[in-house]
């Protein structure tokens, strides 16, 4: 167990095995995305109440579960990094803070426009919008930090600090911003019992959420990739591969 | 503990040889509150309702424009280092150095923010509640800032930095502070609030000494 971890958290195994893994990863999330759209947009039926305007609930609900999925993603990454300095874990940190940071920003855009006809102005401050807003906020903090930092490594760890004690404050933030002021239509998909969203939104909806998490990971392999090669740009290996 | 009491000592005797730059961010807080009914109205009615956003909302800018020399000087001529060195434990002496910070900048905001209130007209039942969330809010804005501070304090230019990554990290104390002192104008209870700020104070103060140490020790590797 130890032993493969070792020698796929190696930069170069790493690099070679996401190579491989970027192909299948961006197939299968090409083809999840166009049939979670197709049912999505064409198979649905319009909602009761809301009409057609609710379709962009597709993107816009995968892309908010992925903007707090990829932050814990990255805390995590971050701690690995930060206590066993492990490279590899502090690479997919610092690849993630930017794709997560768009989620984010996708999430409030596709509110904004779901909100004009709704709720009839494009931001209103809600429990829900103000903690996505601080959530991106939280991630342009890190991004600044890792980037104003020369030397990688300590940007990472310095970043990974950061990005720890975000995760510490978001739920104190969250539910802070909820006693504060709420709006937002209540979740409707963690009640397991009865989910008071219908099948045939819910299926299209599934399959989008699993196909951003797929985009996710072709991203940050890609994006880890190019990363590595950044940092290990005085070994052989890479050497080597930009010769060839 | 001490190494705590020395550091301590060192610091507000460090802070009271520089008088004149002690009063910088108390000027800094009566200057933005005063600029407040020059930009929106000199009528009480209106002044009234913003009070207590407006005197945290300074409060909170107040306290992360002085965190800067929180850690600067001593990292600048290597005490910093030292300290980290020294065999003590890195989390008390950022204990010791934040509460001489908060010493320096965070009790005179409560001293002066009375008499801002009445500037800014706020009702009189609201002051001892003003008084309360400022003494329970601004020792948690020094303990987080000091994360920041820690963060940045290696970079040249980490000011602006420095007001990104901290003032999101503020926002719950503004919420529960400003809340509290609305709800005691219009004279309804707010022990809720009150516990919510002693929680978050409670809490800043068992992690955060450790999440600076942590970041120190990085900003000086």
């Amino acid at each position: 167990m130890w032993d493969f971890l070792h020698k796929y958290s190696s930069p170069k195994h790493f690099y070679s095995l996401a190579g491989k893994l970027i192909p299948w990863f961006g197939w299968s999330c090409l083809i999840l995305m166009l049939a979670g759209l197709y049912y999505g947009l064409f198979v649905a039926p319009p909602d009761y109440q809301q009409g057609e305007s609710y379709r962009i609930m597709f993107v816009h609900v995968p892309a908010a579960w992925m903007s707090m999925f990829i932050y814990m993603v990255m805390a995590v990454a971050g701690g690995i990094g930060l206590v066993w300095r492990i490279k590899l874990a502090e690479v997919i940190a610092a690849s993630s803070a930017p794709i997560g940071a768009s989620f984010t920003f996708l999430a409030l855009v596709t509110g904004a426009l779901w909100g004009k006809p709704m709720w009839g102005a494009w931001w209103v401050w809600d429990a829900r919008l103000t903690s996505e807003l601080i959530l991106l906020f939280l991630y342009l903090g890190v991004i600044a930090l890792n980037s104003a930092i020369e030397d990688k490594r300590t940007a990472s760890r310095a970043s990974a600090v950061l990005a720890l004690v975000g995760v510490v404050n978001i739920p104190i933030i969250h539910y802070s911003v909820i006693w504060w002021n709420t709006l937002h239509q209540g979740s409707t998909i963690t009640k397991l019992a009865a989910p008071s969203i219908h099948i045939s939104m819910l299926i299209p909806l599934l399959l989008m959420a699993v196909a951003f998490k797929l985009y996710y990971a072709t991203v940050v392999l890609i994006r880890a990739r190019n990363e590595v090669l950044d940092r290990e740009r005085h070994t052989m290996w890479v050497q080597e591969l930009v010769k060839n | 503990m001490f190494a705590f009491y020395t550091l301590l000592k060192r610091d507000l005797t460090l802070a009271y040889r520089h008088r004149s730059e002690l009063a910088n961010p108390l000027l800094f807080f009566l200057i933005v509150i005063s600029l407040f009914p020059l930009g929106i109205s000199s009528e009480s009615k209106a002044l009234q309702g913003i009070a207590p956003g407006v005197i945290w909302v300074a409060a909170l800018l107040a306290a992360m424009l002085s965190l800067d020399s929180l850690f600067r000087s001593d990292f600048e001529d290597g005490s910093l280092e030292q300290m980290a060195l020294s065999g003590h434990s890195l989390p008390v002496l950022v204990l010791a150095k934040v509460l001489a910070h908060w010493l320096i900048t965070g009790l005179p905001l409560i001293i002066v923010a009375p008499f801002l209130g009445i500037l800014l007209f706020l009702p009189e039942q609201a002051m001892s509640t003003l008084i309360v969330t400022l003494a329970l809010g601004t020792p948690v804005l020094s303990l987080v800032g000091a994360i920041g501070v820690a963060l940045t304090v290696g970079l040249r230019r980490g000011g602006v930095l420095l007001s990104l990554l901290v003032l999101p990290l503020y926002i719950p104390v503004l919420i529960f502070a400003a809340g509290a002192v609305n709800e005691a104008a219009r004279g309804f209870p707010v022990a809720g609030q009150l516990y919510f700020l002693a929680a978050l104070l409670t809490l800043s103060l068992t992690l955060s000494p450790f999440a600076t140490a942590a970041a120190l020790r990085i900003s000086i590797s």
